[in-house]
């Protein structure tokens, strides 16, 4: 039997990947160069394909629980929930992400910025998670890892080229910065569903990763040149499933076509 | 279980011939992600680990199998996926980097390194594919398809494919 706590955090890992993966594929056709722009795709396609994995993996433990009303109904009537479900058919509140995921892409520099801040945070999350109690958590977070590792250096280095670049860049950075910043407490705040499974060394113990967290951010804007945020209010519910306004514009977007042609197919 | 090696050995050639949709000059098994082929009650079993997470090749790559055996007589087949332990490209076989090389794509070195999340850290020097100049530079980290690279070679000057050791 799977607990609600355990397909709670499996789809909070896959709602964090599938909406930056969305955001970041927004930009597809639209990147500042050619180059960029395959990059920053790429990027979204390995977010994506983290999505699925964990989606698989929900979908799999929700149908497990079938019968029992342990978890809410999604897909209607089916039998079986799929990925897909999990992903085109639920609502807002249904969504697990941090904020700072859902935020709207703004410009490049706002776009790099809130990869960074993800990236970092997925590097040490998922270097911890690789060695957590259950074995499919584990190797899903194996596998991204190496995925996040070029993604962090990617974003990074955007992050110092943009911080110690030009009045502009510099300026803009200042602006993303003051946006970005205040969703960045949430990630290291744990939901009630991570302090369950934190006890069954499942959870990765979050505070624990903060210093980690907090030292190559300090190292990359020291590069960049750039200061860290103020000491503002951190804005926290993502978890929860309590989201910003922007969360339903990109659901509204994303889930169009399976709402109004539901299953449809290519 | 004469019959079932047999029909092991069979799949593995089978196998051989069935090319990633992305870079047809490899087969599935040069990329080495088959992990396992076995036969259950008549059934083939076969173990697929992917390249990246989000390899859109990967979809293909199981119906291509399918169609493969199929085609050979063998029906009811499995595929199971695993990700632990995650693919690397050492397993990637000495004949899938020649014909790579071949190809116009430069081959992972034979040095496995992984990606070092150091910014702007320095990688080794990678060869040209045609002029085995090793006077290049790397455009960008992220190339037609997960598993490459863009380089630029800056004596024949020619922009060329790496594919990037992971």
């Amino acid at each position: 039997m799977f607990s609600s706590a355990i397909i709670g955090y499996t789809l909070h890992l896959a709602d964090n990947a599938l909406i930056l993966g969305h955001r970041n594929s927004e930009w597809t056709g639209h990147g500042p160069i050619l180059e960029q722009d395959i990059a920053l795709s790429n990027i979204a396609l390995d977010l994506i394909g983290q999505a699925r994995n964990f989606y698989q993996l929900a979908a799999g433990m929700i149908n497990g629980t079938r019968g029992t009303r342990a978890w809410p109904a999604v897909g209607g009537d089916k039998a079986e929930v799929t990925e897909d479900d999990l992903a085109y058919l639920r609502d807002g509140w249904d969504f697990r992400n941090c904020l700072l995921v859902e935020q709207p892409n703004g410009d490049w520099g706002a776009t790099v910025l809130r990869q960074f801040f993800f990236s970092a945070y997925q590097f040490y999350f998922y270097g911890e998670l690789r060695n957590c109690r259950h074995a499919e958590i584990a190797a899903i977070a194996e596998k991204s890892l190496k995925e996040v590792t070029y993604h962090l250096r990617w974003s990074g280095e955007w992050v110092i080229r943009l911080g110690d670049g030009t009045d502009q860049s510099a300026g803009r950075m200042k602006k993303a910065m003051d946006h970005l910043w205040q969703f960045t407490g949430e990630l290291f705040e744990p939901a009630g569903y991570e302090r369950e499974l934190l006890a069954e060394a499942i959870a990765v113990d979050l505070p624990a990763i903060r210093p980690l967290w907090d030292q190559r951010v300090r190292e990359v804007l020291g590069a960049a040149r750039l200061a860290a945020g103020s000491d503002v209010w951190m804005q926290t519910g993502g978890k929860q499933g309590k989201h910003t306004e922007h969360l339903g514009y990109l659901l509204a977007e994303m889930q169009f076509l399976q709402r109004a042609y539901p299953g449809c197919e290519w | 279980m004469r019959m079932v090696m047999d029909d092991v050995s069979n799949i593995w050639s089978i196998l051989e011939k069935v090319e990633d949709p992305e870079i047809p000059v490899l087969s599935v098994i040069d990329l080495g992600i088959i992990r396992d082929v076995s036969v259950e009650n008549g059934q083939p079993v076969i173990v697929l680990t992917p390249t990246y997470s989000g390899c859109p090749a990967m979809d293909m790559i199981r119906v291509r199998i399918r169609m493969a055996l199929l085609q050979h007589g063998f029906t009811g087949v499995q595929i199971k996926t695993v990700l632990s332990p995650a693919w690397t490209t050492d397993w990637m076989s000495e004949k899938g980097k020649e014909k790579l090389q071949a190809f116009g794509i430069a081959p992972p070195l034979p040095l496995q390194t992984v990606c070092h999340p150091g910014m702007f850290h320095r990688e080794e020097a990678i060869p040209c594919p045609r002029c085995n100049s090793y006077h290049t530079a790397r455009i960008s980290e992220f190339g037609s398809t997960a598993c490459k690279a863009l380089y630029r070679c800056e004596d024949c000057g020619e922009p060329f494919d790496y594919f990037k050791c992971h």
